[in-house]
């Protein structure tokens, strides 16, 4: 690992040189970070301190304090409704992809003729996935379960529940297809983990007697706790920055509404962030201590 | 009736091919399950692609067949009077033109400069490397929505909204549409190629920047093909930021789709057209239907790529 010290870093020792290279490396992205996350971000968050006014010749501002965070979480009416049910609709969309993308993993996993076709299938919406053509679908009701939505006895049934268990199971029965639609990467996820786990340690279990099913809850399952970490925080990520997503619309169409303004939506944006972020900790703590139960 | 309680080997033997054949053994895993399997597999399989075969169906259908109740499945005539409409009213060729520019060339030039970071994050140690990574992560996670604004408000002061660089320039400093994905991949790619090559030439004197270039990149061609597949993907069907900095300048083939309703109502106004030229979910899906088609294609010629290369360059991340 010895690397002789070339002309002009004669002066540096062998570490030093290594990180000037290295951060040489990595300086765009560093700048680029400032330039167009950090800075933009700060600027956002001082924007919801503010009465953001747009002018002809730029904004001008006025400072308000806390107010339009307030205004959001007391005063609006929408804001909160649709930052509970997004927060619900993930929780409930989560676990769902989460699943059945490990069972077509699994499947995947096994040996059949035709193989090709279903990944091919299963792969494809990832492709095609944009939110206008996910606007037409739905609106053309292309993405409910066939006959299962329109049940009468269902509906009715449905009608009698209160609001915040009505909304994620019409959630679920309108978008069926569309929360199957977001399992494409995170088949591939657990695809390629399952792939690297070690096939002698399912020989050795099976030579100790240990049946198909025991070996999947005992060797699959743990040895994919990380990966489900991964393909958890990767789609609660997908779905809170789908461009579907109804706080997304609303806080999009409150910047440039008449009462609304860019620094209510920057303060809703900050809100918004703040309770993806909430939802990333609950599961991570969730999947964390499931991880650290099977293994300790 | 010995013959019954005695079971001689032969017939043994054929018992237990029997029920390998049903049930599985040690190679095979047996009819049931194969027919299980497939059922399931062609019943999800059915699932995921019902919305498309619906969308293909419905938007060949002529207004006649869409009135009829009768017709559900199969059109009485294959009518391609709405693609027509639908290929006029999204301008085609040249929104498909824009759509073409502004997913290959920012995903070309975020494909580079990850290689880069991602080169320099695998290679070499410096203090700083966890932050960064931390940072990496944070770019992931932070909405797109809390950042935009500011960003928006700085290209409009430069002049810069509606044209290509307002995409361009993020992706130059690694800060492109999902920017952090990508450089992960390079990272991981970078880590699992073997350092000796790189040391030989080190050893016979080149210099960092070129040992980069002519050892490590040629090595990572995967993981570039995946980038760039993946990132134009994204490019193409990301409407949130593209609506807030291209619109008024390029309009790309979603953004066309999603005002589908206006720009039908200009070209064919309610009131002149007749029933038949009413704007329905035909058309509409129609415009769906060609909005797809290009990566469609693209998915079908590349889909060993898309899928395989996947597995091998590890998009997981871990």
């Amino acid at each position: 690992m010895t690397t002789p010290k070339i002309g002009r870093c004669r002066g540096l020792t062998h570490r030093s040189r290594e990180a000037v290279y290295g951060y040489a490396f990595v300086l765009v992205w560093i700048v680029g970070f400032a330039l167009f996350t950090a800075v933009p971000l700060l600027q956002t968050l001082y924007y919801s301190l503010n009465q953001v006014t747009v002018t002809a010749t730029g904004i001008s501002l006025e400072h308000i304090q806390w107010q339009n965070y307030t205004r959001a979480l007391f005063t609006d009416p929408t804001f909160v409704q649709l930052l509970i049910e997004y927060a619900i609709e993930t929780l409930v969309a989560v676990p769902i992809i989460l699943i059945f993308s490990l069972i077509i993993a699994l499947f995947l996993n096994l040996k059949f003729r035709f193989k090709g076709i279903f990944r091919t299938i299963f792969f494809l919406p990832v492709v095609i996935t944009s939110g206008p053509v996910i606007q037409e679908l739905v609106a053309q009701g292309a993405t409910s379960v066939p006959g299962l939505a329109i049940s009468a006895t269902a509906t009715e049934y449905i009608a009698q529940l209160p609001d915040y268990f009505r909304n994620p199971i019409e959630y679920l029965l309108t978008s069926f297809i569309l929360i199957l639609w977001f399992s494409g990467v995170q088949i591939l996820i657990y695809l390629s983990s399952l792939q690297k786990i070690d096939q002698s340690i399912y020989q050795a279990a099976a030579i100790d007697g240990a049946s198909a099913w025991e070996s999947f809850w005992k060797i699959t399952l743990p040895a994919l706790s990380t990966t489900t970490l991964i393909v958890a925080v990767y789609t609660i990520i997908t779905l809170s920055h789908f461009s579907e997503n109804k706080v997304i619309k609303y806080i999009y169409s409150q910047t440039y509404a008449v009462g609304g303004g860019i620094g209510y939506a920057s303060a809703m944006s900050f809100l918004y962030f703040f309770v993806l972020f909430l939802l990333l900790t609950v599961i991570y703590l969730l999947l964390n201590y499931r991880a650290k139960r099977q293994f300790g | 009736m010995r013959s019954y309680s005695f079971t001689s080997p032969l017939n043994r033997h054929r018992q237990d091919q029997l029920k390998g054949i049903f049930l599985g053994n040690r190679t095979s895993y047996g009819l049931l399950f194969n027919i299980a399997l497939y059922m399931l597999l062609i019943a999800i399989g059915f699932v995921y692609l019902y919305p498309l075969l619906f969308m293909l169906v419905t938007s060949l259908k002529s207004p006649e067949d869409l009135l009829n109740p009768m017709v559900q499945w199969i059109p009485t005539q294959v009518y391609t009077g709405n693609y027509v409409k639908a290929y006029r009213v999204l301008n085609y060729p040249s929104t498909l033109l824009s759509s073409i520019l502004i997913s290959v060339i920012p995903s070309i030039i975020q494909a580079m400069v990850c290689s880069l970071v991602g080169y320099g994050l695998a290679r070499y140690r410096f203090w700083g490397k966890n932050l960064i990574f931390l940072l990496i992560l944070a770019t992931f996670i932070i909405p797109p929505q809390t950042t935009v604004i500011p960003q928006m408000l700085t290209y409009r002061n430069f002049g810069l909204l509606g044209s290509i660089y307002a995409l361009i320039l993020p992706a130059m400093m690694g800060q492109g549409y999902q920017s952090a994905i990508f450089i992960l991949i390079f990272y991981q790619t970078f880590l699992s190629l073997p350092k000796s090559l790189e040391e030989a030439a080190r050893l016979d004197g080149a210099s960092d920047f070129r040992i980069f270039v002519r050892i490590a990149l040629p090595s990572a061609i995967p993981a570039f093909v995946i980038s760039i597949i993946f990132s134009i993907v994204w490019y193409w069907n990301e409407t949130y930021l593209t609506v807030i900095f291209l619109e008024g300048g390029i309009q790309s083939l979603p953004m066309q789709l999603s005002k589908f309703v206006q720009a039908y109502e200009n070209l064919y106004p309610p009131g002149t057209v007749n029933i038949f030229d009413r704007l329905n979910e035909a058309v509409k899906l129609s415009g769906t239907f060609l909005n797809i088609l290009p990566l469609l294609l693209m998915y079908f010629v590349l889909q060993k790529w898309f899928v395989e290369s996947v597995e091998r360059t590890g998009i997981a991340g871990e």
